[in-house]
């Protein structure tokens, strides 16, 4: 694996991820706490007007931050702010993203995004790596 | 009004940064890196011991703001924003308050929006803080009404 100090501006950092199911989904809710059955049953969210259960917001961001993971001893994320721009539903196939836009001694900064299958931005925000 | 409540804190509560829930936190995000998990990978490097994901204070207790009541329907979450001092440690205590940052209302196409800035702070136990996180909560205007604010 490259290190991150090793991309050039401009780079960006990918991952596809398997096409999301209501396990990750259920899995999510359990581990977060975040019960809202519009994230887990069909009827639910059906009654708050969505075409079908949607995922939290946080597990996607949850899983953008893992591009960072492998890092650990580069440095940490140090800022981390994700806007929700759209919705994920059951099957779609996310791809993460992270592209170098500004490099100093003290950080790396990115321009992250989640896109769907339909190359439409899902979450989208910025890090700041921290170096040591 | 939520503008009332404007600065207002919840008490500390505290937390631990329990290693099941770590583990099972990072599985529900695909994320089962040995940083996290392994306890020989976390003393090996360079914190001594393992850390936690980012977004894991999600799971975190911060207590009530008193008498600030939020509606359990139509809300959306609009934006999320974490600063960290150093990475969360596994094993490690956290007390976590929340403060009602902000609240404003802007025109959106589907009537008055109102947004609420949350944020909370997670302090080590000597007060220093480790984190904050920040939501940005959006009350759409059918259910603003509905609440008289």
């Amino acid at each position: 694996m490259t290190n991150l100090k090793e991309l050039v501006l401009g780079e960006t950092i990918k991952m596809t991820l398997e096409p999301v199911s209501r396990m990750d989904l259920i899995k999510y809710s359990g581990a977060s706490g975040d019960f809202n059955p519009i994230h887990t049953i069909d009827e639910e969210a059906k009654k708050a007007g969505l075409p079908g259960i949607i995922a939290h917001g946080m597990w996607t961001m949850g899983n953008l931050s893992k591009l960072f993971t492998p890092h650990y001893e580069e440095g940490f994320i140090q800022d981390y702010s994700i806007r929700f721009a759209g919705m994920v539903f059951l099957n779609d196939q996310l791809t993460l993203n992270a592209q170098l836009i500004e490099q100093t001694d003290e950080a790396l900064h990115f321009k992250v995004n989640v896109t769907n299958q339909h190359d439409k931005e899902v979450v989208k925000g910025k890090v700041k790596f921290a170096l040591y | 009004m939520y503008t009332d409540y404007i600065g207002v804190t919840s008490k500390k509560m505290k937390n631990v940064v329990e290693r099941e829930l770590v583990r099972r936190f990072a599985e529900s995000i695909g994320d089962l890196h040995p940083i996290y998990l392994d306890e020989e990978i976390g003393s090996k490097s360079r914190y001594g011991k393992n850390i936690a994901p980012v977004t894991f204070p999600r799971i975190f207790r911060s207590g009530e703001i008193e008498g600030l009541k939020l509606p359990n329907k139509g809300l959306i979450h609009g934006e999320q924003i974490y600063h960290y001092n150093r990475p969360l440690f596994v094993g490690e205590e956290v007390y976590c308050y929340s403060k009602l940052e902000d609240y404003f209302e802007k025109e959106g196409s589907t009537g008055k929006m109102g947004f609420l800035k949350m944020k909370r702070y997670g302090e080590d136990s000597s007060g220093n803080v480790i984190f904050t996180e920040e939501s940005i909560i959006i009350i759409n205007e059918t259910v603003r009404r509905s609440l008289n604010v």
